[in-house]
């Protein structure tokens, strides 16, 4: 199997093939020595060369973590055979930009209108979370169209605040 | 002794209570709100039963629920932990006044210490040493004037009532103080119903040290040596070590002697803790009293061998002290991280959510005092401490040592936590070097992270960053990982051992239909 992996915003060319014993594993073309193991779910035992790495994985409502220790890395596979991973790539930073709870919690206030200009950092919402209020603000300079966010309401993490165009 | 004691708490230190508990054979009833059903104090308990809604307002603070369950269930004490109930001379007095025991110091001595102009007329008397100011609060701005010219620049306006810096202003000028003493006093009314604000001189980066202290009901003080404090964020303490790297045996003695006369001017009973404010010339002055158990006691157990909880009860059933201040013998070091549920990389916001994935570290020097497990959903509505961890050695390097280890065993997915700062702390120079105030985590934090300036930990982070090998190599291994993630169906994980054909045979037909699929 082929896959693309990007890693940290990096494109890798994986190749993983299984053998009789274990797997046969080709990176950007070249060989590498691996065994790996699950011993539970979301953890992976890898040796690498005779190097041993205990790896974590953490799906987020956006994004796909690989911890290598205490180090996290952003990850996403693409298989390049598949249509739907291919169109998934391709950035929107500009245009409107969504501002979304970054954790549950309660609406406690608004800080602007719909229609304001505001700076990019300015804070848009109040959230409260465990016993904090904090602050959310906007990812950029512009113009906000829209506040779905309703003082009291509680909030998902990924729930649309604002947007800001 | 008490043959059921209720816990009116939750989280980590509902289930250190229970524990102790058990340990002496008492029955425990934990008590929970709708979103705690859960939690781990009500899977820990022997009896647990509902107290409200998720606010602490209408669970974990309703006195009159609390006393009601603790009747019908036939308790004979309620122990408060810290935070909630655990402070309030109220509860403490109803608690008697239901022929309930309160684990912890009498209503009267939890009055004088409440109050912070009544604590320093208090410790004036018994001659104890405090920050210079006035002991009562200020009448008018004149007066605040006249007290700031005598003391000296700059000064800090402070609540009687207060605490976590609201009522607080730091004045460097005659020209501020009217207007400060203003917002200080309107802010202390709407915060705590009470605009009374005294006036004391201003220590500039002071150590925060603390001294525990623990008195039977029959006249016995003794003090436990003290805990080093002064790592912390948002007027919230972060990591704990005790000794202190700056207190030496002299001065510990010194410090200790004073604390036993704080507790014993307040005919103090039970665990208590009295904070000082130590300036960089290593004078230590009298701050406040805290009437409860200390979140880091854990640090005071290790380096004294004593069990802070166990001794709680045996005073509060009446018990005397079985050792003397020579018998207390202070041996290794100990230092404590809090871990929270909050997320470093976005301005520590809280990160309360669904832990996914828990891998949590043991060895040698290691305890962790926790309220957790995976698969349990972090709760919103309370404080975010999840556990503590606490590493013990032979001296201050060891225990370093230890919980680095132990930290980069320790892993929590699903949510975000501080794990990493604590890392950032134990490595940085200054703390090795036991450069310590107030303003260390703030300054560390003013700081780029080393961290992330040599390895690109998100895709977000400039990738214009030098790149070391050692961040290349891991970038593979990830790459790797999060191929060998998706072909080793994570639904059926394999068993322990080689992940050979063996293991992996009940999925061959799986993988190669998937296979033909996608050609």
């Amino acid at each position: 199997m082929v896959y693309e992996v990007i890693v940290a915003g990096k494109p890798h060319r994986l190749e993983l093939e299984k053998a009789d014993r274990g797997w046969v594993c080709r990176l950007d073309g070249q060989p590498v020595a691996i065994d790996a193991v699950i011993p539970r779910p979301d953890v992976l035992s890898l040796l690498v060369d005779g190097h041993s790495y205990e790896i974590k994985r953490e799906k987020t409502a956006s994004d796909l973590h690989i911890w290598v220790g205490s180090d996290c890395f952003t990850a996403e596979l693409r298989d390049p055979r598949s249509l739907r991973s291919r169109q998934k790539s391709g950035g929107d930073e500009t245009g409107p930009r969504k501002i979304l709870a970054p954790m549950p919690g309660r609406v406690v206030r608004l800080l602007v209108r719909e229609k304001s200009e505001v700076e990019a950092g300015q804070g848009i919402v109040v959230v409260e979370a465990m016993k904090m209020q904090n602050e959310i603000k906007s990812p950029k300079k512009g113009v906000v169209q829209k506040i779905s966010a309703i003082p009291g309401a509680a909030v998902n993490p990924g729930d649309v605040l604002a947007i800001v165009e | 002794m008490f043959k059921k004691i209720l816990i009116a708490n939750r989280g980590e230190i509902a289930v250190r209570i229970i524990r102790a508990c058990r340990e002496i054979g008492i029955a425990t009833v934990a008590v929970y709100s709708d979103v705690d059903r859960a939690a781990l104090h009500v899977r820990k308990s022997d009896e647990a039963y509902a107290i409200g809604p998720a606010a602490a307002s209408e669970s974990y603070l309703r006195m009159d629920k609390i006393l009601d369950i603790a009747k019908r269930s036939g308790a004979e004490a309620i122990h408060p932990g810290y935070g909630f109930l655990s402070e309030n001379a109220k509860f403490a007095q109803a608690c008697a006044d239901a022929g309930l025991k309160f684990i912890g110091p009498t209503p009267r001595s939890m009055e004088m210490m409440g109050s912070k102009t009544r604590a320093r007329q208090q410790m004036e008397k018994a001659g104890v040493p405090f920050v210079p100011g006035t002991s009562r609060g200020l009448a008018s701005s004149e007066e605040g004037e006249q007290v700031a010219e005598r003391i000296g620049y700059p000064v800090m306006l402070k609540a009687a009532a207060g605490g976590g810096g609201k009522g607080m202003r730091l004045v460097h000028t005659r020209q501020e103080l009217r207007s400060a003493l203003e917002s200080a006093q309107s802010e202390a009314q709407r915060s705590f119903g009470d605009g009374e604000v005294y006036i004391e001189k201003a220590i500039i980066n002071p150590r925060h040290i603390e001294m525990q202290v623990l008195a039977d009901e029959h006249g016995n003080t003794v003090w436990l040596g003290e805990r080093e404090c002064s790592i912390q964020r948002r007027h919230q303490k972060v990591l704990e070590e005790s000794p202190s790297p700056m207190v030496d045996n002299d001065m510990r003695r010194r410090m200790g002697e004073v604390a036993v006369k704080v507790a014993q001017a307040a005919h103090y009973t039970n665990a208590g803790t009295i904070e000082f404010l130590v300036d960089q010339q290593r004078n230590f002055y009298f701050l406040e009293m805290n009437t409860r158990l200390q979140v880091e006691h854990p640090v005071t157990e290790l380096i004294t061998g004593l069990d802070l909880v166990h001794l709680q009860i045996r005073i509060a059933a009446g018990e005397k002290l079985l050792f003397t201040q020579s018998d207390v013998q202070l041996r290794g070091h100990a230092i404590e991280c809090r871990i929270y549920a909050e997320d470093p990389d976005n301005n520590y916001f809280p990160s309360p959510g669904k832990i996914t994935l828990l891998l949590q570290p043991s060895g040698p020097g290691i305890r962790r005092d926790g309220g957790i497990y995976e698969g349990w959903t972090v709760p919103m509505d309370y404080d975010p401490l999840l556990a503590k961890l606490i590493g013990y050695g032979s001296d201050r390097q060891q225990a370093i040592m230890r919980l680095e280890r132990a930290l980069a065993e320790y892993f929590v997915g699903g949510i975000k936590t501080n794990i990493s700062l604590f890392l950032r702390i134990l490595g940085d120079a200054d703390f090795r070097a036991g450069k310590l105030d107030t303003g260390y985590l703030d300054r560390l934090l003013g700081k780029a992270n080393p961290a992330i300036s040599t390895f690109s930990r998100k895709s977000d982070v400039a990738m214009t960053k030098i790149e070391t090998p050692g961040a290349q190599l891991l970038e593979k291994i990830a790459a790797i990982a999060t191929g060998m993630f998706t072909v080793l169906d994570p639904a059926a994980p394999a068993k322990n051992g080689n992940a050979g054909a063996t293991s992996l045979a009940p999925c061959r037909w799986k993988q190669k239909g998937r296979a033909e699929a996608l050609r």
